[in-house]
């Protein structure tokens, strides 16, 4: 499956942070947190990516929401390079790709009742103080959440999942395209997870958009993506549909993460956890593939250079491991897990 | 100093009331509403403003105007409610009038101060790095020294006079209020729901005006509150060391510095302006502690 028809195309996304130090604070060091990111979201579709904390999950989505400004690369949305454009003349990209955000309680103004907070948006686009409150009413009533009822409440009268309700009302009260949800459901308890992901699910389904989905719970990545994008350590290790990937990981990374997955099923228990230890820094990783240091297939080749992403299989599934080199394209014998 | 809130608060102004939503400012004025110690302080102040400002009304008496004859009676005396003074001007009339002056000295620099540093501090808050070290070095700087002795040592370099008292006290206040303003505004920006506004494609001003302005200032003026009954004692503080206004004004510090010879006279009628700067010191104090217990919500 090609990159035609792609809403959003990112090419070799590069973030790197400096770490200052010492008297004068020089540059000492810099945090590779995203280091040659590319991938493409097709229209229409949920794509999720999954990664540890500290992976650059977070760095990615607001590199493409452009509130933090990429060092390189190339983010096209619309087959436009979204980059070029000055942050002065950034509105009209912000009508169509709108975030969702992680934290239920610090993403609100708690200053501002719910439809002021939501109707902000459509103001800043020039619209009328009734016909964004108007806008407000219809978007809240769609999240399930009244107007009459909850449209002049304040934050701190919500609950966690109500508020993050509010969130998403507030990305779709500009009727967006692209939406782009950073862990939304992260701080939630399990029961409010799963009303809140049907919920997006139901949106995405009447009001045709596309997501990007990010998370750490593979659960529900798995849940809710049609295709998976895994990251580690600022790179991107695997990607494939959601089927594919989960039945089938081919990264060690992938592999291990859904072996870590605790189950209720006690047969199901491990000896030894799948992965051990922390991830390297980002400010020092290791050299060629960042993995090797935890890998339990690791080879003398892994040390040279970063895998190149590369297809394999069908479907579009791409892996960038050194083990699958000598693999021929339908896939033959692959390791499995100790 | 202990925290006396737990001791003062009860159970169900922590929280606010049942039923209809209120916003941060209506929940704010059903707080003080049940604060007693509050709307005491708040009355005292009140009525001390009604005084200054009706004194022509409440006494018929002139502030300047004295005799010889009448000087330093005491508290009680026919005709003299709260005694003269050691040039024979009536008490009562030189304390109501010197309201005017020590409230306006008390008030007024804070509020230039607030001005000036709220504006600096939320510019220094939100602009990069390099505006914010220029601006916050410079304010280290008159931190360098105690507000009184910075006190008296701008009112010296400036001369006496109220005006200059206000000019002063206002450069003193301003560091603290610019320090304060800077770290709420830092941390307000950290709050996801700033990024969220950017990520709306607002510009900058929008944002602040809608989303920071209300949580920013909250802190601020709350901080600013307290800094009134300072005002009041360190513009006192000056006047009676001459610094400040110059006879006859009647302001209530120099007046302590003219009567302090006549305590071996009269010991009661000396304390009198003490005891107004007291009652106007404490109570503003009083009111900015029930300010600050009202408008930190836990939201």
């Amino acid at each position: 499956m090609g990159a035609h028809g792609a809403i959003l195309q990112v090419k070799g996304l590069q973030k790197y942070f400096p770490v200052r130090a010492g008297l004068f604070q020089t540059v000492q060091a810099q945090v590779k947190a995203v280091d040659g990111v590319s991938f493409h979201v097709q229209r229409g579709e949920i794509l999720g990516v999954v990664g540890e904390s500290g992976c650059g999950k977070s760095t990615l989505a607001r590199l493409i929401q452009r509130l933090i400004e990429p060092d390189a690369g190339e983010v096209h949305f619309n087959a436009e390079n979204i980059l070029r454009i000055p942050q002065t003349a950034l509105k009209p990209f912000y009508r169509q790709v709108q975030m969702v955000f992680q934290d239920p309680y610090s993403s609100l103004n708690p200053r501002l009742n719910i439809e002021d907070a939501v109707a902000f948006n459509a103001r800043v686009h020039g619209d009328s103080r009734s016909v964004a409150r108007t806008k407000a009413w219809e978007v809240l009533q769609k999240v399930g959440l009244r107007a009459e009822q909850f449209g002049r409440r304040y934050p701190h009268e919500l609950s966690g999942g109500q508020r993050q309700r509010v969130n998403i009302a507030r990305a779709l009260v500009l009727q967006p395209t692209l939406v782009i949800l950073d862990e939304p459901v992260s701080s939630l308890d399990k029961s409010v997870q799963a009303q809140v992901l049907n919920l997006l699910q139901q949106l995405k389904d009447d009001l045709g958009l596309t997501y990007l989905f990010i998370s750490h719970d593979l659960h529900v990545i798995e849940y809710l993506s049609d295709r998976v994008l895994v990251m580690y350590l600022g790179q991107v290790v695997e990607v494939g549909s959601a089927e594919d990937v989960s039945t089938n990981p081919m990264h060690p990374y992938t592999q291990a993460l859904f072996a870590s997955t605790p189950t209720m099923n006690p047969d199901d228990r491990l000896d030894h956890p799948p992965l051990t230890g922390d991830p390297p820094n980002p400010i020092n990783p290791p050299s060629g593939c960042r993995f090797r240091t935890r890998c339990p297939h690791a080879m003398a080749v892994c040390a040279t250079a970063t895998p190149p992403l590369l297809p394999r299989g069908e479907n579009g599934r791409q892996v960038a491991c050194y083990l699958y080199d000598h693999q021929t394209q339908t896939g033959s014998s692959r390791p499995s897990v100790p | 100093m202990a925290d006396t809130t737990a001791i003062r608060m009860p159970q169900d102004l922590l929280e606010g009331p049942v039923g209809k939503p209120m916003s941060y400012w209506q929940l704010v004025w059903w707080r003080l509403r049940r604060d007693k110690v509050t709307l005491g302080a708040a009355s005292v102040i009140v009525m001390i403003l009604l005084a200054a400002v009706l004194a022509p009304y409440l006494t018929a008496y002139e502030p300047f105007q004295g005799s010889i004859r009448k000087r330093l009676l005491a508290i009680g005396s026919p005709g003299h409610i709260l005694g003269t003074d050691e040039q024979g001007r009536d008490m009562l009339t030189r304390l109501l009038y010197g309201g005017r002056m020590s409230l306006t000295v008390g008030v007024t620099p804070v509020c230039v101060a607030l001005l000036v540093g709220a504006t600096l501090g939320i510019l220094a808050g939100f602009a990069g790095k390099r505006v914010n070290m220029v601006i916050m070095r410079t304010m280290d700087i008159f931190y360098a020294f105690p507000s009184v002795l910075l006190a008296i040592a701008i009112s010296g370099a400036l001369g006496a006079g109220i005006g200059n008292t206000i000019v002063a006290l206002s450069i003193v206040f301003t560091p603290p209020i610019t320090r304060i303003a800077e770290s709420v505004t830092t941390q307000v920006r950290a709050w996801e729901f700033m990024e969220a506004a950017r990520a709306s494609g607002a510009g900058a001003l929008a944002i602040i005006r809608h989303h920071m302005l209300a949580n920013v200032l909250a802190p601020i003026f709350v901080y600013a509150s307290t800094l009134v009954s300072v005002s009041v004692i360190l513009a006192s503080g000056l006047s009676f060391l001459g610094l400040g206004a110059s006879p006859p004004a009647p302001e209530w510090g120099l007046m302590l510095n003219t009567l302090r010879q006549s305590i071996y006279v009269n010991a009661w009628v000396p304390a009198l302006p003490g005891v107004m700067i007291f009652i106007t010191s404490m109570s503003f104090n009083l009111l900015s502690d029930g300010l600050r217990d009202a408008m930190d919500v836990r939201l």
